[in-house]
Formats: C-alpha cells, sequence, structure tokens
C-alpha cells in the first residue's frame, strides 16, 4: 500500500456527452479522513466527475489514482473494490425487501447460500459503530427517506468503502436528520473513512466540509480550498461567476380576496392510506403562501386533489368563493388555474413535441388558437413567439422538441404557459427543483412578479430557503396535516424544522 | 480477468438531436438493406440471380424505362400507338394494388400516432368490405347510380369498420384491456364472419364460395372501361380508389397536424400523463382513435371489395399487416405513406408471377425488421471507441486491505 495522504487523485479528467463537455481537463484531490466538499451548479459536472470515480462512467481522457496507485474502472463493482462507494441521490433500494437483504443485494459473495442471520447481525454492529440505527429486518417500505438513506450508506460500508461518495444527500431530509447525518459523517472520517459531499447548498457546504472544490461549466473554480477561508459569499461567486442575491427582492404584499380555501380536506394516498387528514388552507390573492415539509407529508396528494388529478374522500375546496365538489370539472376552471407540476419531463411537458406544441396545451381549445375544428397555425405561431421573447425562453426555434431544452428553459416553458392567461391562482411545486441558480433566480422573480399581479400562490417546495425567501406566509405538513401556520417575517427556522420533523411546538 | 481483448469497442449513446433527414435516411437504408438481405433468402430459395429478380420484380411492378418512354411518346402523339398506354399497364397494376394498402397504412398511423398498437386492420377490413358487399348485392337495387351506390358501399364499410374498432377501443378504454390482444384476435373473427357468409352462408353461390359478380354499379370504373372513347386506355386497370387513399391521406395529414383533435392524439401520444394533467380525456380519445382507425382500414376493405367485383372466399388476407409496415416505413406521416404504399403495390404486383409466392411477405417482413433497426441509428449514435493500453495496464490496481 502507498503512503500517500491523498486517498483520491483524478488528474485531467475529460468527459464528453453529445453536444456537452461534461468534464474539461478536471482535477480532483482528495486526502485520507476528510469530508471533501464537490460544489457546483446543477450542470456543472460534479455528478459526472463523481460518477467517473464510482465506475459508472469511463473519463474520455484522464487518471484516476486510489491510494497512489492508478486505477482503471469498469464498472461500479470495481470502484467497490478499490473501496470507493456511491449513495445517490435516489435510492437503489428494493421497497419489500429487508435492510439486511438489500444489503448483500449484488454481493459475490455467498454465491449460493445465504445466512441472512449473520448478515443482519454485522449490519446491526456496523449500524452500532457508525451511529446508522436501523433496524436490518425491517422492510424497506416501512423506512423513512432519512432511514433509507442510512441503509444506503450501511451498503457501501458492509462493501468495505473507504471512500464515500454522497450526491447531493441532505436534499431529502428534514432539518433534525441533517444534523444526525453530519453526526455520522464525522463518526466515519474519525474512522478514518473519506467523504466526498456533493451539493450546492453553501450552508452545509461551510458547516461540514474540511475542504472545498468548486466546479462551474466543467471546469475546476477552486480546488480544495479549507472551507475556513472561504465565505457563502466567496463559494456562490465561485460557482455561479457572479454575485448572486440571496434575498429576493420583493415589495410587502397586499392581499386581496380569498382565491381558494380548503376545508377539512382529507384524501388517500395512491396506495389507498390517508395522505391529507383535514387540510385547511386559505390564500389571498396576492399573497404566496409556502407548504414546507420533508417530502412524503401529503404535499403531492395536495397539490393534485387541489388541480383535480387525485380525488378527495371528503372536505370542501372552494375557488374564488364557489364550491368545488368532488365532481367539479377542473377543465371549467381552465387557465384560471396555473398549475406548475412536481415534475416537468414527465408531467409538465411533451418532450417529443415542439416548444409551441407545448406552449399551446392550456389554450388550444380557445380562439383564438382554436377556431372550430382547427388550429390556427398563424395564431400559434405569434403566440409562441410572443412568450418565447416575453419570458426569455432561449430555444433556436419555436419548432425545437422540448426534450432539447435545458431544465431552466424547460422551466420556462411551463410557466409562460401556465401564466399567460392571467390565472387568479397558481399551485407551484418544486418550481425550481434541479434548476441553476440563474435560473432558479429567474423562475423567483416570475413568480414575485405573479404575486404582485394579484395572483395567489401556494407554493411547495422542500427547500427551507426558497420558502423563506419567497412566501408571505408559512404552514408546515407533517404527516398530511398542517402543524403550523405563520407569517414568514420574524418565523424561526428551528421553530420550522422541527414542526417538519412532528414535534409539537406552541406558539 | 483474463478475457482476450478487442482495442476497440463499440458504444451507443442517445443522439441529442434528431435532424429531420435522419428519418428519411433511415427509411431508405431500411429499404435498401432489406433487398440485401433478401436477395441471401432470394439465393436460398432456389434464386441463381437475385439481382435479376429483383429487376424482374421492378419490371412486373413498375415497367421498364423503354415502356414508360414508348408510354409517354404514345401520349403525347394522342394515344396513336399500337400498344397504346398499356405500356403503363404494370403501374397501373400497382396503383391497384397500392390504394387498400395505403388506407390501411393510414388506419394504423392514426392509432400509432397515439400509441395505440391496431394491428386489427386486417379484420376491420374484412368487416369493411363485408358490409360494403351486403350494400351492393343485397340492399340497393342493381339500377342504382354508379357514383350513389360506391359512395353508399364506402359508407357502409366505413361504419362497419368503426363499429369494429370501437370494440377493442372500448375494452381499452374502460378496462384497459391490452389493445394488441384484441386486436390481433378479433382479426380471426372478422375472417370467419366473411367466411361464414361466403362459404357455408347465405351469401355463396352454388359451390363457388362466392358472391358472384356485383352488379356494375357496385365496382370501380377502370380507365379501360372507357376505352371505346379512348382506345389508349384499353387495358388499364386503374379506377379511382387510389384517389379516395389518396384524399383520405390528406384529410389524416389536416387531422394531425392541423386540428384540435390532432393535437389531442399527438399529446397523448407523446405524454398521456401531461395529457391528463391539462384535461385532455384518454378514454374518449382511445375510443375515438380506434374507431377511426377501424374506419379507415373498413373504407380499404370497401375499396378492395369493389376493385375485385365479388367477395369471394380468395379476399386476400394480410393488407392489415402490410399496413403496420406502411406505417413504420413513412414514419408515421401520412403524405409519406402515400409514396410507400405505391412502392409495397409494386412490391406486390411484381412479385405475382414469382416462385415461390410467399416471397413479397418475405420481403415485406425483412422490411419490417430492418427499418425497425435501422431505428436504433435514428434514436442512437454508435461510435466506435478505442480502448486504450493504459487501461488494460491499469486494471491490476490494488485492492485496500
Amino acid at each position: 500500500m502507498s503512503d500517500s495522504p491523498n486517498a483520491i487523485e483524478m488528474h485531467g479528467i475529460v468527459k464528453r456527452f453529445p453536444g456537452v463537455l461534461a468534464n474539461d481537463r478536471v482535477d480532483f484531490v482528495c486526502r485520507a479522513g476528510e469530508v471533501h466538499a464537490l460544489l457546483g451548479e446543477n450542470g456543472a459536472g460534479k455528478s459526472t466527475l463523481m460518477n467517473v470515480l464510482a465506475g459508472m462512467y469511463r473519463p474520455d481522457v484522464g487518471e484516476i489514482l486510489v491510494g497512489g496507485q492508478r486505477v482503471s474502472f469498469k464498472s461500479p463493482q470495481d470502484a467497490i473494490a478499490h473501496g470507493i462507494g456511491m449513495v445517490h441521490q435516489h435510492f437503489m433500494l428494493v421497497p419489500p425487501h429487508s435492510v439486511a437483504e438489500n444489503v448483500v443485494l449484488g454481493l459475490d459473495r455467498p454465491r449460493f447460500l445465504l445466512n441472512l442471520r449473520e448478515v443482519e447481525e454485522r449490519v446491526a454492529a456496523l449500524g452500532e459503530q457508525y451511529g446508522l440505527n436501523v433496524n436490518p429486518r425491517a422492510k424497506i417500505w416501512q423506512l423513512s427517506v432519512g432511514e433509507q438513506q442510512r441503509v444506503e450508506i450501511l451498503k457501501m460500508l458492509f462493501r468495505g468503502a473507504r471512500v464515500l461518495i454522497m450526491d447531493e444527500p441532505t436534499s431529502v431530509l428534514a432539518p433534525q436528520e441533517v444534523g444526525s447525518l453530519f453526526g455520522t459523517l464525522r463518526e466515519m472520517t474519525g474512522r478514518g473513512h473519506t467523504i466526498i459531499f456533493i451539493s450546492h447548498k453553501l450552508d452545509e457546504v461551510v458547516a461540514i466540509a474540511d475542504r472545498v472544490t468548486v466546479l462551474r461549466r466543467g471546469r475546476v473554480t477552486a480546488a480544495a480550498v479549507p472551507s475556513k477561508e472561504v465565505t457563502k459569499a466567496s463559494l456562490a461567486r465561485l460557482m455561479v461567476g457572479r454575485e448572486v442575491l440571496f434575498q429576493v427582492e420583493k415589495k410587502p404584499s397586499h392581499p386581496g380576496e380569498v382565491v381558494l380555501e380548503t376545508q377539512a380536506l382529507c384524501a388517500l394516498s395512491d396506495r389507498g392510506l390517508p395522505a391529507l387528514r383535514d387540510v385547511s388552507v386559505r390564500v389571498r390573492s396576492g399573497e404566496i403562501l409556502g407548504l414546507a415539509g420533508v417530502a412524503g407529508n401529503g404535499q403531492r396528494e395536495l397539490a393534485a386533489v387541489l388541480t383535480g388529478l387525485h380525488p378527495s374522500t371528503s372536505g370542501s375546496i372552494r375557488f374564488s368563493g364557489a364550491p368545488l365538489g368532488r365532481q367539479t370539472r377542473w377543465l371549467d376552471i381552465g387557465q384560471r388555474l396555473a398549475h406548475i407540476p412536481e415534475d416537468r419531463a414527465s408531467v409538465g411537458s411533451m418532450p417529443g413535441l415542439s416548444v409551441a406544441d407545448n406552449l399551446i396545451l392550456r389554450s388550444f381549445k380557445r380562439p383564438p388558437i382554436g377556431v372550430g375544428w382547427a388550429i390556427n397555425r398563424t395564431a400559434v405561431r405569434q403566440y409562441a413567439e410572443r412568450l418565447v421573447t416575453e419570458y426569455q425562453i432561449s430555444t433556436p426555434t419555436i419548432e425545437t422538441p422540448v426534450r432539447m431544452l435545458s431544465g431552466g428553459n424547460l422551466q420556462k416553458v411551463i410557466l409562460a404557459r401556465e401564466t399567460s392567461g392571467h390565472p387568479e391562482l397558481m399551485i407551484a411545486v418544486h418550481p425550481t427543483r434541479g434548476l441553476d441558480v440563474g435560473a432558479t433566480e429567474a423562475v423567483h422573480k416570475l413568480l414575485i412578479g405573479q404575486r404582485d399581479a394579484g395572483v395567489a400562490i401556494l407554493l411547495i417546495s422542500e427547500d427551507l430557503d426558497e420558502l423563506l425567501s419567497l412566501s408571505d406566509r408559512l404552514a408546515v405538513m407533517y404527516e398530511g396535516r398542517i402543524v403550523g401556520e405563520m407569517p414568514t417575517e420574524g418565523a424561526n427556522i428551528n421553530t420550522i424544522g422541527l414542526m417538519m420533523a412532528g414535534t409539537k411546538v406552541e406558539g | 480477468m483474463n478475457r482476450a481483448r478487442v482495442p476497440y469497442r463499440l458504444r451507443i449513446e442517445t443522439r441529442a438531436d434528431n435532424p429531420g433527414w435522419m428519418g428519411i435516411v433511415s427509411s431508405v437504408l431500411g429499404v435498401v438493406l432489406a433487398l440485401v438481405v433478401g436477395a441471401f433468402l432470394l439465393r436460398a430459395a432456389g434464386a441463381q440471380d437475385a439481382i435479376a429478380t429483383y429487376r424482374e420484380i421492378f419490371k412486373e411492378g413498375f415497367g421498364t424505362f423503354a415502356d414508360w418512354r414508348a408510354g409517354v411518346a404514345a401520349l403525347l402523339s394522342g394515344g396513336d400507338c399500337p400498344k397504346g398506354l398499356l405500356c403503363f399497364g404494370p403501374l397501373s397494376d400497382t396503383l391497384v394494388k397500392a390504394s387498400p394498402i395505403l388506407l390501411t397504412g393510414l388506419a394504423c398511423i392514426l392509432a400509432f400516432r397515439m400509441k395505440l398498437w391496431n394491428i386489427g386492420a386486417d379484420g376491420q377490413m374484412f368487416l369493411g368490405a363485408w358490409a360494403a358487399t351486403a350494400v351492393a348485392v343485397f340492399i340497393l337495387p342493381k339500377t342504382t347510380d354508379r357514383w350513389v351506390m360506391l359512395a353508399a358501399m364506402a359508407g357502409a364499410g366505413l361504419l362497419a369498420g368503426m363499429a369494429y374498432g370501437a370494440i377493442p377501443g372500448f375494452l381499452k378504454a374502460r378496462l384497459n384491456i391490452n389493445e394488441i390482444i384484441t386486436t390481433l384476435m378479433l382479426n380471426y373473427v372478422g375472417y370467419k364472419w366473411v367466411e361464414f357468409f361466403i362459404v357455408v352462408g347465405p351469401w355463396s353461390i352454388g359451390d363457388f364460395e362466392s358472391t358472384g359478380r356485383f352488379p356494375k354499379a357496385a365496382t370501380w370504373p377502370r380507365l379501360t372501361e372507357f376505352a371505346d372513347r379512348f382506345p389508349a386506355l384499353s387495358g388499364l386497370t386503374a379506377h379511382p380508389g387510389i384517389l379516395l387513399g389518396i384524399a383520405a391521406a390528406i384529410v389524416l395529414a389536416w387531422v394531425l397536424y392541423r386540428s384540435r383533435w390532432g393535437y389531442e392524439i399527438r399529446v397523448i401520444g407523446d405524454n398521456p400523463k401531461a395529457a391528463r394533467y391539462a384535461g385532455i380525456s384518454l378514454q374518449r380519445n382511445i375510443l375515438l382513435v380506434m374507431m377511426f382507425s377501424g374506419a379507415l382500414a373498413g373504407l380499404a376493405g370497401m375499396n378492395e371489395v369493389a376493385a375485385l367485383r365479388e367477395l369471394n372466399g380468395r379476399f386476400s388476407r394480410g393488407f392489415g399487416f402490410t399496413g403496420v409496415i406502411v406505417a413504420w416505413l413513412a414514419r408515421l406521416n401520412p403524405l409519406a405513406a402515400i409514396l410507400v404504399s405505391f412502392l409495397f403495390g409494386g412490391l406486390l404486383v411484381g412479385t405475382k408471377m414469382i416462385m415461390p409466392q410467399g416471397i413479397a411477405s418475405m420481403l415485406q417482413g425483412v422490411i419490417l425488421f430492418v427499418v425497425v433497426g435501422t431505428e436504433l441509428l435514428f434514436r442512437y449514435r454508435i461510435r466506435v471507441e478505442k480502448v486504450g493500453p493504459r487501461r488494460v495496464a491499469a486494471a491490476e490496481g490494488s485492492h485496500d486491505e
């Protein structure tokens, strides 16, 4: 074994995808026993670089040294054989199987007979060691997201990972869970493990990392800087290449009439379990109500019920004073309701159809676009061109299929479509998830603009910073209930965090 | 790991962009490759010279350059030539066969656009032929005006195909029963339905397994019928059925690209979840699309029966399946289907004299395979990568602990 102090060295990594240079001669050096943050916007090349290190991709050019030895990985198995494991953003677990079964899944040994008892004991021992408490016999579907993440980490430790790559591990966690994850990471570095922490959240990076490497557009803009020597502002500049406004500029709101009002709304999830329990919310025109909560606490179902995609079981919804029953056709509301769906590629758009075709999805039935049975192509072109200019959608032509647009531009297409009909109510679900800082800023401005124009907005997001900077009022959801509501001004982030984790808070 | 190492390897990557010409290249390439593969199969079937066989098929299906030249010359000289316009005989026969192929192809295009896999165009066509026959022979009097009769037959064929398409459409929309299975099985029901009427049932004349010749009013007017006025037209079989097909193609193109319904179909075909989110009814459109797809196939049945001038036990199976191939080769573009069905009509006519009889189906099958295969080129890029020796050396990297 080499006595190199560097656990990982990557030199001159180049990785090209069709039309994209994801990594452009990237050097990355990581010391043994440190938490090394890899920071960058979406699309900066962080995940590509780490997928190269974890054996998912092969670099076009460049070399990788592990513990001073040159290596070449053909598969993630190769990487794990060299002690490098990755915990992906989307967990790779089999829900009906137990923790122990998931841990041994895909291993070469045992070849035939599986001594699950022994595995369970080893998993429990590992968990104890690192503060990763999970019952090895529990089925994955019974576990919370935080626990599932622990299983992923255990999986890697079980395989003998010395270097653990964590891809945006906090994006699915409540603040308290983040704290316990950080504890685990510290425990691991204390035992000589190395953590590579991919993130675009500056606070976390400053809090947990020993050193930081920043990527921008496939290139390194800061290599292994000790995190004590940087500030959030300087990191942001390195990441984006310009000064970033952390606070969204907005005027005080002037709420008007109640546009949306739900009373004791209940609904079942797709699996038939109670997902909404007596949800009562009110959104007035000209205000943004932010809905905070850890994923899976009913926010998705609430959005689906409010937009008519999912039935409610009891309770009432009033839209501008008129009741919407279970049988109400949401179609009748038409463009008065704008919906920014959670999943812009698979729900919000038709990837294979053109920008123009995507833009008319809400308006093709009415003049000037829909005339009788026909669609007026001239009107479509004018409409699409106007929106492309107005919303600064960057696309080669309006006939380009939207699957060729970036995430930010696709979101602009959806926002343009949903807001151009002068809605009264907007349901926006994770409107900036996966977008880079520039696109996020544009979306935020648009939402504030809509609010100032008198739209009532229900904003559902997992990003507390976003909620705090955009919303006028905040509601917190936990296990299908609204567990607290407060004006954003003066809201205490710790209180909100506790509410999100299900702790009863008075006041 | 001591596997033998090739210094190159293939890599399949998704294409970020699909230039429009790729579709055309891929279709043309599909046909060319199919001919190459077919040549080997022809060889295996006993053909001495595959090229000569292809040339023969082409000549039978489309004619020769010399014939065309003679034909054009005859046209220019006012039809005053010994052979008349019969030089265009093969082309004329090909147009006759192209019409039902075009209509079943359009039926498939409409359904496939919404990712509804209607492979029951054959059965729907049989029902259309059956209904048209009922009108021609058993409902309307022989003396009915020809165009009234043909219009009534077309209407009957259309409605029968529509009703027959509605069955799998309803089952899919209401109960989510796989339309591939239902449409496929209903083909056989359609065959047997017609068989019942003309083989064992009430429509057969004696033991002939046929309804007997239709009244003249119930048949397409062929060019040769006008030979007494224009002698040059003598012997030409072409009839207005192909115009019906072309008109249907133009209407379908308009519907798909210029109408609200067509927009809904394209939205559902691309992303049903987005359609639901936009309040477009999936159930209604599944039923409607299956019905109109069936209607086009039913029209193909009427078209064919009016050209054959009788419904008999040899009424050809397989046009519906040829329609599937036409739809893919045309890349689901109704206007491109006109050209493709013309080529397939030529293939059918050209292989009529060739033994074994299955050659046409075989070539069609190979074309479908190759076209679906070249779809890979259309969606993905295949790259040859050099594997550097460095990687080989580095593969002996150390294990921890």
